[in-house]
């Protein structure tokens, strides 16, 4: 673990000219930018912008190539040790819940808590409990994944990644593959996280909630990071000829 | 047929079961590190397990119990023709037992294993608790059936001289001149093993459909 000097105490991430290749793709173009603690982030911009690339970098899902990422102060290097601590740190939420299958709704969540931070089963299983409880599908704990419905399982995934308790949620397109009458319930799940302080950053077409919640709203095109402002201002005076073709588009449908 | 005759059978029943028993046990731990191996980013083990993989595919299993018998006895190991054959079912198993289970992992979605990266489980708990139980229950179909041609492949060690079931029946058959009576029964004995393992395997691929579901 290397801790920066001149971290200021509030700056929980900071990227420092992010580059990252696919091969002779370049997916993301010189990205900088920096969160403070308690921020919420709504990310957006067209298919293959690689904002979702951006936030898989975070938690090193995908390794970039040049730069520097720091999460809470911790440098991610490509050492084991770095990037266990930042995973350890930051939680993450997928457009496919990704729950675990063969798991039930409360072993999904009891199982990093015991494995990752060694709880014991009874203390992991209250954790889990209360968390469930949180994202209100408690009554849902001894069932599988497949036996719920997809607004539910979303909500499970959120309160998985919650039992880590961690400093910063990073959101992969949470609503895209849920029914419309789902994506109510887990936006509202991740209004009321926004409101107890979590420090978030999301990627979501949902424009409503990013007026709503987010303190800054980042737009991405080509791998590169166009503009960003607050909500008010992103929406009402975009600055960009990209910016303003894509709300045209996101927002007159 | 006599008792006599049928006991005889018996004792070559048991030991078609012990080298069943022995080359899928081993096999199974050869299969597993032959399917970590396989999977896992370290292209040396990567190759050299593909390669293990792609000679005992490719060669007849008759012409490994071969190698390894007389092979072993050639470089100076003195051991029982049980041990060699045992050696060699154990040899080919594992690497039947590795693809089907390479299969098996990949098959598991790649979203499995980025959400319990994300929820920061190391290598061996992603492994144990997350993959390999989704894996095995892909996997169980084609387990099994290799299980039921290991019991069978085991007949070809009469051909190195051991005395399981096969080499029983045609010692049998031999004395009391009755091939037919003595081969259906033979017959019948490698099929009462093999039968309800077949059962047993879709029963419980009905079991782990049902608690996924």
């Amino acid at each position: 673990m290397t801790y920066s000097s001149d971290a200021q105490a509030d700056t929980m991430i900071t990227l420092d000219h992010v580059e990252k290749w696919y091969g002779a793709f370049k997916a993301l173009h010189d990205v900088s930018m920096s969160v403070r603690q308690g921020e919420k982030i709504v990310l957006c911009g067209p298919s293959g912008s690689g904002k979702s690339t951006l936030i898989r970098c975070i938690n090193y899902l995908e390794p970039h190539q040049k730069g520097e990422i720091r999460v809470d102060g911790i440098l991610l290097g490509h050492q084991a040790k770095a990037i266990d601590a930042i995973r350890r740190e930051v939680g993450m939420v997928f457009q496919q819940f990704n729950l675990f299958p063969h798991l039930t709704v409360l072993e999904n969540c009891m199982l990093a808590p015991m494995r990752a931070l060694g709880l014991s089963k009874a203390a992991a299983e209250d954790r889990a409990r209360g968390l469930l409880e949180r994202v209100k599908i408690a009554e849902q704990a001894a069932k599988y994944p497949a036996q719920l419905s997809g607004g539910q399982q979303q909500r499970v995934a959120i309160a998985r990644a919650l039992c880590m308790q961690p400093k910063v949620m990073l959101f992969d397109e949470p609503t895209s593959a849920l029914d419309p009458e789902m994506v109510k319930e887990v936006l509202d799940t991740m209004i009321g996280l926004a409101e107890d302080g979590m420090t978030m950053i999301c990627v979501t077409h949902e424009m409503g909630f990013a007026r709503q919640v987010a303190d800054r709203v980042i737009f991405m095109a080509e791998g590169a990071i166009v503009e960003q402002a607050p909500p008010a201002e992103f929406f009402s005076n975009p600055r960009h000829e990209r910016t303003r073709k894509f709300l045209g588009e996101i927002l007159n449908h | 047929m006599g008792k006599d005759e049928f006991v005889f059978l018996l004792v070559g029943l048991k030991w078609t079961v012990v080298l069943s028993a022995v080359g899928f046990v081993c096999g199974c731990l050869g299969g597993l590190a032959v399917a970590l191996a396989r999977t896992s980013d370290i292209k040396v083990l990567n190759k050299a397990t593909a390669a293990y993989i792609g000679v005992f595919q490719g060669t007849p299993l008759l012409m490994q119990l071969f190698v390894v018998y007389y092979g072993l006895a050639l470089v100076g190991f003195k051991i029982d023709a049980w041990i060699a054959v045992a050696i060699g079912l154990t040899l080919h198993a594992s690497a039947y037992l590795g693809e089907i289970w390479r299969g098996s992992i990949e098959a598991v979605p790649r979203g499995q294993t980025e959400a319990a990266k994300a929820l920061s489980l190391k290598y061996a708990s992603r492994m144990r608790d997350v993959i390999l139980p989704q894996a095995l229950r892909i996997s169980l179909p084609a387990t099994i059936g290799f299980l039921v041609q290991l019991i069978k492949g085991t007949s070809l060690a009469s051909i190195v001289g051991f005395t399981e079931l096969t080499r029983a029946g045609n010692m049998i058959s031999n004395q009391i001149f009755q091939p037919l009576t003595v081969f259906a029964i033979v017959g019948l004995l490698y099929f009462l093993m093999c039968c309800p393992l077949t059962i047993f395997g879709a029963h419980l691929e009905r079991r782990f459909a049902a608690s996924t579901r």
